[in-house]
């Protein structure tokens, strides 16, 4: 990590075949939700089981690929992007619940005999404010948190801990029946999102059209800011910041600023998760699910762009497969690879296959 | 009318040819159940030393100087207790005497106010003296005499008994007391009992933060010791606290095995071999992994993490993923009664004085020996050192082994006061990095200091808002906290920039 890493996925491994990989991959994912409206007995159809799954992971790449920015880019290891995550997905969630409770309350709220919606739920049976929710709640708590962890200046492992410290106290606090947000059970049975029922075979496609469209989008936002001015001050922020600041920078702005997105983007993402795979809870806040994102960006390779989207394929595919097989070793497996990724593979797969390409 | 009925019954039972002691028996075994709860009324009354054995043979359930078993309804098992703390008040021990008087306290019965009374006036010990007075006063409240109920609400308002402040709450209600200078004196006595339980109820909280601080201290010390020397974040340092107590249900095993009779000595044993065991796995894991990764404590971090996965998992595989039993030796259950609603137990006290032990253990260690001096001068210097000729690795190595063995030896304390899981670690892991966060590194002040000051705030604060929000506001502190102070409570004075 000597030199900076003005590295963008196109420079790395040659711009025509990566472009020519990067679209026949984006074709087969655009495929896929149309291969699953064939009819069922044909032989090319996807079962809605495989989409979802695909989905889910596409999900986890968009997280992966946010937490590289803050990480790979800026060098603030987050442990807590779990909770910008499953904060977006809550702010669905909430979308959804009205939508299937209609007029009356949601099912665990009747459970509790509450007679009434908290406050903060207002407004949340209209589409357009839940999407409002679903960018503001991680948005803005990302803010309040990163102006005052940069503000003193908190750097390293101790900002690692701050956020690991924050997504457990995040989880301890919607296990809680009393927050309003479903206890531990969390959010589920949902039945239809804008009028389209939940289960259709249509709105999901639809749903997986938009991760695709959304992972697309920031991929794009990724690789132009990582070409701008902006990304070079942010890797001169990772690899010496007393030096940057020497040289006239304040580093607080483009430090929150960096943050800020990759919440939002990580909000953006569970709200797509929470339709696909049908349930929110607040396990999806707990440490062991931020600490697995960084090995994802760690696997795949920090500092690139296409790095994280392949650590979450690989490891997620991995996992749905592990834990069918051998599920008692697969904790065992992940351990290993968080071991042998940082012992062996400081550039994760990504530069290893660029070494390969050199020699 | 009560109390009517009670002396008929009373001066009945005075009638019945109780006089020989050996009849006494025959003749409480041969009359019918509503009978014998008559005797036993009368002689929880008229308590006499020589009726003890038999009391005490009832209440085991058979009859003196016979092995056949009696049975008892629970009404009668309820009157045989009572009657023999009746009898027990005669005995010339205090401690008998006490615990017969806080029996009363809650059993008894308005025909013994007169026995109550006698003994009230003639017991020298201060305490029982106390406990006499709030059984007496319990049973005068229901007296139909305005001012008997006075004097016994006065009586109420001078001990600092929890039965006692339930007792003065009934009477604040109208429909309960009807004497207005009655229910005046109970919101005084009221008053005055709050007080002096608020002063048991401050001191529980802050032994019970003093008896986490503790814990927290034992699981962080390690971790400020390697965090400060190395600069890494031994994310697997909470296993070392799991891999402690199972060792320590490992040596239990053994004990049981094949040394029963020395089974009450099980924890002194396991605390060398949680030492051991630890600090070779600490080694070990130094050499093979973090040994390479360093000046990458990002990195350290999350590899760490994945050896916390392997362990967590290997002792899943070993020993279940349900917790184990470790059972506290005799010496360490139990506990001092301090005031009416203050109970230390022993094994807090004991882990209170250990944690502190270690601590002065460590602090000699690291001031007063040769490795103390190499580790220092690795943490403030490392180049500096290695050109000095300090074995840099070797220090690593070693301190990283008795980071983890204090933490094997916290998984001994833990062992003796939680449930012991594959999970254990966990639960702690957070509370303890928020310590080395606190407290900061290279100061074993600082990490004892935040220990205890998290310990004490954390149990504070959990009657007031609830455990959950306690937590998230103390995690708001610290970020405020951190604002002023970035290198947590005690930083070292430096000035190395990169």
């Amino acid at each position: 990590m000597n030199q900076p890493l003005i590295v963008t996925a196109a420079q790395k491994a040659g711009p025509k075949t990566s472009l020519a990989v990067g679209g026949i991959v984006l074709l087969m994912l655009l495929a896929l939700p149309l291969l699953s409206l064939l009819p069922a007995d044909s032989s090319l159809q996807v079962s809605a089981y495989t989409l979802t799954l695909v989905g889910k992971i596409l999900c986890y790449a968009i997280v992966a690929l946010a937490l590289d920015l803050v990480w790979g880019y800026a060098g603030l290891l987050s442990l807590g992007h779990g909770l910008f995550f499953a904060l977006g997905g809550y702010a669905m969630g909430m979308y959804l619940m009205r939508e299937a409770a209609g007029d009356g309350l949601p099912a665990f709220m009747t459970f509790l005999s509450w007679s009434e919606l908290p406050w903060y739920w207002a407004g949340t049976q209209h589409f357009l404010w839940a999407l409002c929710l679903v960018v503001l709640a991680p948005g803005l708590l990302a803010l309040v948190f990163g102006f005052f962890a940069f503000r003193s200046r908190i750097k390293g492992v101790y900002f690692s801990i701050m956020t690991q410290a924050l997504t457990f106290a995040g989880m301890l606090l919607f296990f809680r029946n009393e927050t309003g947000f479903g206890g531990n059970n969390g959010f589920t049975n949902f039945r239809s999102i804008l009028g389209f029922s939940i289960t259709a075979q249509g709105t999901r496609a639809v749903l997986f059209l938009l991760t695709v469209l959304l992972l697309v989008a920031s991929l794009y936002l990724g690789w132009r800011l990582a070409r701008s001015k902006f990304g070079r001050v942010l890797t001169a922020l990772r690899d010496a910041e007393n030096r940057l600041m020497f040289c006239g920078y304040d580093p607080r702005g483009f430090k929150l600023f960096v943050w800020v997105l990759s919440a939002v983007l990580c909000g953006l993402a569970g709200a797509l998760y929470v339709p696909q795979v049908g349930i929110i809870n607040p396990s999806e806040m707990s440490p062991t699910n931020s600490i697995e994102a960084a090995v994802w960006v760690a696997l795949g390779g920090r500092g690139t762009l296409i790095g994280p989207l392949l650590g979450a394929g690989l490891v997620n595919g991995m996992k749905s497969w592990f834990t069918v097989a051998f599920p008692e070793y697969w904790l065992f497996f992940l351990g290993a690879l968080f071991i042998v990724v940082t012992l062996y593979l400081p550039k994760g797969i990504f530069g290893l296959m660029k070494k390969g390409g050199e020699q | 009318m009560l109390t009517a009925l009670y002396r008929l019954i009373f001066s009945i039972a005075l009638l019945l040819p109780i006089a020989a002691n050996a009849s006494e028996a025959d003749y409480f075994i041969t009359s019918p159940p509503t009978q014998q709860a008559t005797l036993l009324q009368g002689w929880a009354a008229q308590p006499e030393a020589s009726r003890l054995p038999l009391l005490e043979a009832l209440q085991q359930g058979r009859l003196p100087d016979d092995e056949r078993k009696l049975r008892l309804n629970n009404r009668l098992r309820g009157l045989v207790d009572n009657a023999l703390a009746s009898h027990r008040l005669l005995s010339s021990k205090t401690d008998v005497r006490l615990a017969a008087a806080r029996q009363l306290q809650k059993t008894a019965q308005p025909a013994q106010v007169a026995f109550l009374d006698r003994r009230f006036a003639t017991e020298p010990d201060e305490t029982v003296h106390a406990a006499l007075a709030l059984a007496l006063a319990n049973l005068q409240l229901v007296d139909s005499d305005p001012a008997v109920r006075l004097a016994a609400v006065r009586l109420l308002g001078e001990t600092g008994d929890p039965l006692a402040r339930t007792r003065l709450e009934t009477l604040l209600d109208p429909g309960v007391e009807t004497d207005a200078g009655v229910r005046t004196a109970a919101e005084t006595s009221l008053a005055q009992v709050k007080r002096k339980l608020m002063l048991g109820e401050l001191l529980g909280q802050a032994f019970s933060g003093m008896s986490l601080g503790s814990i927290l201290l034992l699981a962080a010390l390690g971790l400020a010791i390697t965090f400060g020397l190395l600069g890494v974040i031994n994310m697997a340092h909470g296993e070392m606290l799991m891999l402690g107590a199972y060792a320590t249900y490992v040596v239990q095993i053994m004990f049981q095995r094949l040394a029963p009779d020395a089974l009450a000595l099980y924890p002194l044993v396991a605390l060398p071999v949680a030492f051991f065991v630890t600090a070779s796995v600490g080694m070990l894991l130094e050499r093979t992994v973090i040994r390479h990764l360093y000046g990458r404590p990002l990195e350290t971090l999350l590899a760490t993490w994945g050896i916390s996965l392997i362990l967590i998992q290997a002792v899943r595989l070993c020993f279940g993923a349900q917790n184990v039993e470790v059972a506290n030796p005799a010496w360490l259950s139990g506990g001092i009664q301090v005031l009416p609603n203050l109970v230390l137990p022993y094994n807090r006290i004991v882990i209170i004085g250990f944690a502190l032990f270690v601590v002065v253990l460590t602090w000699l260690l690291l001031n007063k020996t040769r490795l103390g001096l190499n580790v220092r001068a690795v943490t403030q210097n490392r180049n500096m050192a290695a050109c000095c000729g300090v074995p840099t690795g070797r220090v690593d190595m070693l301190a990283f082994g008795l980071g983890s063995g204090i933490a094997g030896l916290g998984g001994v304390a833990l062992s003796q006061i939680g449930n012991v899981g594959p999970d254990l670690g966990q639960s702690y892991i957070i509370d303890s990095f928020l310590v080395v966060v606190l407290g900061g590194v290279g100061q074993l002040a600082g990490s004892v200091s935040a220990a205890f000051g998290l310990g004490i705030a954390n149990k504070i604060l959990e009657p007031q808002i609830g455990a959950v929000l306690g937590k998230i506001l103390i995690l708001a502190l610290i970020i405020l906290f951190i604002q002023k102070r970035p290198q947590g409570l005690f930083a070292l004075k430096g000035r190395v920039i990169d």
